[in-house]
C-alpha cells in the first residue's frame, strides 16, 4: 500500500478527489445526518410523529413555539414537530430514491435505445421526448397527482413519469457518439450480438453520467413532492412529508411561521446537499452539461 | 434556412398535436368523474346521463377527440363544465396577468442572474465568487412555495412594505415577480459565469487587453456582449420550467392569471379549462424553443443550423 501512495504520478481515484471538495464533503455530511435522522427516528423522538400531544397546544388552542420540551414546537393538532420533521425525511427520501430510480431507468432504456438503433425506432422514441419536453412537467404532475387518488406510491410514479426526459437526452447523446466509435464496430465485426454490445461495451461508459444525474436528480425529486404535498395533491396526511407540514399548517402561517419554515429549510438542505454532491460528481466523474432543474 | 424554418414548423405544430391528444387521453381515462362532480352526488341516473349525453361524453374517445380539435381549429377550447362559461373567454381574461408576471420574472431573473454571473466570473476562484455559487446552488434548491411564503413572511406580513396577495397595483406585483426572479436567478448567474470565463479567455481579449485599454472598457466593450446573448437566448429553453414555477407562485399570491385558474380547475376536475390552459403552455414553451433555435445561430455564427 505503501508503495502506492507513494507514487506521486498516479492519479487520484474519484472518490479522493471528491473528498477534496469542501462542499462535497458539506453535502455528504447533510445527506448523512438526514438518513441517520430518518432511520434512527424512533430512538430519537419523545414523541410519536401523529401523537397529539394532551399539553401540545396553548390554552388558546394555537400550536407552541418551539422550546426545551418540543424543540421545533408543535403542529396545529399539537403534534410533536421535530417527530414530524424526521419521519418526514423517510417519505422525501423513499421518494427520492424510488422515484429518481424509475425515471433514471426509463430514461436510461429510451436514451440508449434511441441513441443506438438511428433508424425508425431511435427517431419514434426521440420524437416522443420531444413530445415530453414540450409538457409543463410541474402543472403535468399536479394534474396526474390530483387524477389519481394520491398515495406514497402514486406520487413517486407520476414524479419518475414527468422526470425521466432529461435524463433520456443525455442519454442519448452519449450513446449516438459511442455508436459511432471503432471499438462498438470492432465488437459488431468480432460477432458480439446487440444486447452484449449495449450492456457490456455502451452501458459501463454511460455509468459516470448515470451516477451524476441520478444525484442531481434526487434533488429535483425532492422539491418535486415537496411541491406537490404542499399543494395538497402529494403525500396525504397524516403521513407525515415536508410538503405536507406545511400544507397542513398554512393556516397558523403568520402566527407560527416556524410550522412553514422548518420544514422549508429541510427541503432547501436536502436538496442543496443533493445538488453539492452532484455538481462535484460531474467535475469529477465527467463534465457533460447540465440543465436546470 | 427556409427549408428547415419550414420543417421545425412542421414538427412543432405535430408536438403540440400529440400533447393535445395525450392530455386528452389522460383526462378521459380518468378515474373521478366529471359529471357526479356537476350533477352533485344525489342526482338520478337519468340526470346524469343527460348530462353525460349533452357534453359529449358518450361518444367514443376518438370521436370526442376529433371534435375538440375541430372546435381548436375555430379557437373554440369548449365550455367550462363548472363555471359554464366559453373557456377562450376565460382563458382570454386571465392571460393578461400572467404574461404580465412573465415579463416582471423574467427581468428579475435576468437582472439577478447576469449580475450573479458576471461578477462570479470577474472574481473567478476567490471569497466572492464562491459566496455567490454558493448563492445559486441555495436558489436552485430552494422550491417555489417555499421562497414565495419566505418572502410574503418578511416583507408583507412583518413588514408590510407589499400586499399580502391579489392584483392591481405595481406593488401587488413586486413579491411574485421578485420570487420568480430569486428561482431563476441561479441557472442563469451559473451559465453567465461560464459563458463569461470562455470569452476572457479568448484570443480578442487578449487583444484588446495588449492594445492599453482599460479593464472596464475590455469587459463592458468586449467582453460582455459577446459573452451575454448567448446567455439571453436561453430564456426560450426556460420557458417550460417557468411555466410550472407560474402556477405555484400565482397560486400562492392570489395572483389571476392563468395558474391559477389551471390550480382551481385541477382542484374541480374542469376538464376543458385544464385541457385549454396544458395546450397554451405547451405553446408557450414550443414557441420559446423555436425562439432559441433561431436566434442562437444568429447570434452566434459559430454555431450552424443543421
Amino acid at each position: 500500500m505503501a508503495f502506492v501512495a507513494a507514487d506521486p504520478t498516479r492519479p487520484a481515484g474519484p472518490i479522493r478527489r471528491l473528498l477534496r471538495r469542501k462542499l462535497a464533503v458539506l453535502g455528504l455530511v447533510v445527506i448523512a445526518l438526514v438518513v441517520g435522522g430518518a432511520l434512527a427516528a424512533p430512538y430519537i423522538v419523545a414523541h410519536a410523529p401523529d401523537e397529539q400531544m394532551f399539553d401540545g397546544l396553548t390554552l388558546e388552542g394555537a400550536p407552541m413555539a418551539p422550546s426545551s420540551v418540543y424543540l421545533f414546537g408543535t403542529d396545529l393538532l399539537g403534534r410533536d414537530l421535530f417527530s414530524r420533521i424526521l419521519y418526514g425525511a423517510r417519505t422525501s427520501l423513499i421518494i427520492g430514491v424510488v422515484a429518481n430510480g424509475l425515471s433514471l431507468l426509463i430514461g436510461t432504456i429510451v436514451g440508449l435505445l434511441a441513441g443506438y438503433f438511428k433508424g425508425w425506432i431511435g427517431a419514434a422514441l426521440m420524437r416522443f421526448t420531444d413530445l415530453m419536453m414540450a409538457f409543463p412537467a410541474l402543472l403535468l404532475a399536479i394534474c396526474l397527482a390530483a387524477i389519481f387518488q394520491p398515495s406514497l406510491w402514486i406520487v413517486a410514479l407520476v414524479i419518475a413519469l414527468v422526470n425521466w426526459v432529461q435524463t433520456a437526452r443525455v442519454i442519448y447523446t452519449e450513446t449516438s457518439s459511442l455508436a459511432t466509435r471503432d471499438f462498438i464496430a470492432a465488437e459488431r465485426t468480432l460477432g458480439a450480438g446487440t444486447g452484449r454490445i449495449l450492456i457490456h461495451h455502451i452501458l459501463p461508459h454511460l455509468l459516470p453520467t448515470i451516477i451524476v444525474w441520478g444525484t442531481l436528480g434526487i434533488s429535483t425529486t425532492v422539491l418535486l413532492e415537496a411541491t406537490l404535498s404542499f399543494l395538497g395533491v402529494g403525500v396525504q396526511p397524516p403521513t407525515p412529508s415536508w410538503g405536507n407540514i406545511i400544507f397542513e399548517n398554512q393556516t397558523y402561517f403568520q402566527s407560527a411561521p416556524w410550522l412553514v419554515f422548518i420544514p422549508g429549510a429541510a427541503i432547501i438542505l436536502l436538496a442543496l446537499a443533493f445538488n453539492l454532491v452532484g455538481d462535484a460528481l460531474r467535475d469529477v466523474l465527467d463534465p457533460t452539461q447540465r440543465g436546470r432543474g | 434556412m427556409a427549408s428547415y424554418l419550414l420543417r421545425r414548423l412542421i414538427q412543432s405544430a405535430l408536438i403540440l398535436l400529440g400533447v393535445a391528444f395525450i392530455t386528452f387521453f389522460l383526462l378521459y381515462v380518468l378515474p373521478a368523474d366529471p359529471v357526479r362532480q356537476i350533477a352533485g352526488r344525489s342526482a338520478s341516473p337519468e340526470t346524469v346521463a343527460n348530462i353525460r349525453r349533452e357534453l359529449g361524453l358518450d361518444q367514443p374517445f376518438i370521436a370526442q377527440f376529433l371534435r375538440y380539435l375541430g372546435g381548436l381549429l375555430h379557437g373554440d377550447f369548449g365550455r367550462s363544465y363548472l363555471q359554464k362559461t366559453q373557456v377562450a373567454e376565460l382563458i382570454a381574461s386571465r392571460l393578461p396577468a400572467t404574461l404580465l408576471l412573465m415579463a416582471a420574472g423574467i427581468t428579475c431573473e435576468l437582472a439577478l442572474g447576469l449580475t450573479m454571473g458576471i461578477a462570479a466570473a470577474l472574481t473567478k476562484g476567490r471569497f466572492t465568487d464562491q459566496i455567490l455559487m454558493m448563492t445559486s446552488f441555495v436558489t436552485v434548491s430552494a422550491p417555489q412555495f417555499v421562497v414565495s411564503l419566505l418572502l410574503l413572511y418578511v416583507f408583507a406580513v412583518q413588514l408590510s412594505w407589499f400586499p399580502v396577495g391579489g392584483y392591481g397595483t405595481f406593488r401587488h406585483l413586486v413579491l411574485p415577480a421578485v420570487t420568480l426572479g430569486i428561482l431563476g436567478s441561479g441557472w442563469y448567474a451559473r451559465m453567465m459565469r461560464s459563458s463569461m470565463i470562455e470569452v476572457m479567455a479568448a484570443d480578442f481579449i487578449r487583444t484588446a487587453r495588449a492594445k492599453g485599454l482599460t479593464r472596464a472598457r475590455v469587459v463592458l466593450r468586449h467582453a460582455l456582449p459577446n459573452a451575454i446573448l448567448p446567455v439571453i437566448a436561453m430564456i426560450g429553453i426556460d420557458i417550460g420550467v417557468f411555466m410550472g414555477g407560474v402556477v405555484v407562485v400565482e397560486s400562492v399570491f392570489a395572483w389571476p392569471g392563468i395558474g391559477q385558474l389551471a390550480w382551481q380547475a385541477i382542484q374541480r376536475i374542469d376538464i376543458p379549462i385544464i385541457m385549454a390552459v396544458t395546450l397554451v403552455s405547451a405553446v408557450a414553451i414550443v414557441i420559446g424553443n423555436l425562439l432559441a433555435d433561431f436566434i442562437i445561430p444568429f447570434i452566434d455564427p459559430r454555431i450552424k443550423i443543421r
